[in-house]
């Protein structure tokens, strides 16, 4: 049987992508960012996921608004990436797995999540920066990946407590695949930032801090929150925390905390990063 | 929208309405052959996508406020001012009204 190893949340802003090219990883601006996946790499050695279920919000590269799921699911054996507009590599194309894919999808839609699927999907910045820092090496991202894109553009969004509710029918469907596969899920973006508006700038210290330690002890609380509630405390694109939710409740209620790091800013972001286990 | 929150709009479904051909044309910025069509003839392909008076001038002026205001989601008008080379940063500073430099301070100084 599948089995989640456990839940990882990044932030995945695109600098951090232009800094990886450049090799900037070292520089003062980066080192208190980037110095903090050295904990994650030794995890990742040690748990040795073959497939990421990565849950983020696409921007603009796959879906318009003429179009726009509220959730789509990749199923697909590939996924490319593509220019976006303002200048990131490109990434060679990931690994999919669409038996696994599928297996998600007919168990999500028994458990009433009717999820868009995408046999042809381009993955983003918000998919291929939390991935490279995951698997910083040269090369094709070794592990599986199912992408899983989050509306998070146009109001209304999907509700904290959907998204909550997704994330635990994710765990289920990840831990029903009679495959063995050892699963990481990886949730991306946030934590608090508004980069549109005369509050652009806006970063909320208290507000993320508070979310970090919900993630651990009690994601519910972060559920009951409003997507208006979260646009005001965590600024327009803080909405991202949606990400976080679902990839915390595909784990089950009680949670161990691996690592975790907080660091302001990175570009106009509060950077957040964390890695939990099941407890036993 | 039950509340209001300050220096903030949100793009729900009149903004979408509103915007819909602004960011349609900033969404076909994905493809480096369709920026390099824009800055050859900014008006003609403008005109191409139907972009209203106020999208419009709010695009010949590269003021993002202005596009917020014409309908433009900030994630299609980061394609448009990529063209332009302006970061997130430069896009901040236009729109609280500080130089580039102080915008990042400011920033800088909400870690410290």
């Amino acid at each position: 049987m599948a089995r989640i190893v456990g839940m990882v949340t990044t932030s995945h802003i695109p600098a951090i992508g232009a800094a990886i090219a450049k090799g900037q990883q070292d520089e003062p601006y980066w080192k208190p960012f980037f110095g903090a996946f050295g904990a994650v790499h030794a995890w990742l050695d040690k748990v040795r996921p073959e497939a990421a279920v990565v849950v983020y919000n696409d921007h603009g590269l796959q879906f318009f608004l003429d179009k726009l799921p509220t959730f789509a699911i990749g199923a697909a054996d590939e996924y490319r990436n593509a220019d976006e507009g303002w200048g990131l590599p490109v990434q060679p194309p990931y690994r999919g797995d669409a038996a696994f894919s599928w297996h998600l999808v007919e168990s999500l839609m028994a458990d009433e999540f009717d999820l868009t699927t995408c046999q042809e999907m381009l993955v983003d910045h918000a998919f291929t920066v939390p991935l490279k820092l995951l698997w910083p090496g040269a090369g094709r991202c070794p592990v599986r990946t199912v992408p899983v894109s989050v509306n998070t553009i146009q109001h209304p969004l999907p509700t904290p407590a959907r998204c909550l509710k997704l994330g635990r029918a994710l765990g289920r469907a990840i831990a029903s695949y009679p495959e063995d596969l050892k699963v990481l899920v990886l949730g991306t973006g946030g934590l608090s930032h508004q980069l549109d508006g005369k509050r652009a700038g806006f970063i909320n210290r208290g507000f993320d801090e508070m979310c970090m330690a919900a993630m651990v002890e009690d994601p519910d609380a972060l559920a009951r929150y409003s997507i208006p509630q979260i646009v005001e405390a965590a600024g327009s694109q803080g909405v991202e925390l949606v990400n976080w939710l679902v990839a915390r409740a595909a784990l089950g209620p009680r949670v161990a905390k691996v690592h975790s790091n907080y660091h302001v800013p990175i570009s106009n972001t509060a950077s957040g990063l964390m890695v939990l286990e099941n407890a036993n | 929208m039950a509340q209001a929150i300050p220096g903030t709009v949100i793009f729900d479904g009149v903004q979408a309405r509103r915007g819909y051909a602004l960011n349609k044309m900033c969404y076909s910025f994905n493809s480096a052959e369709n920026r390099a069509e824009f800055l050859r003839d900014e008006e003609a392909y403008c005109r191409r996508f139907g972009l209203d008076e106020a999208s419009r001038a709010a695009i010949g002026r590269r003021n993002v406020l202005e596009l917020i205001a014409a309908g433009g989601n900030i994630y299609y008008l980061a394609k448009f001012a990529g063209m332009f080379r302006m970061s997130v940063q430069d896009i901040g500073a236009q729109q609280t009204g500080m130089p580039v430099e102080a915008f990042k301070a400011m920033l800088a100084a909400k870690g410290k």
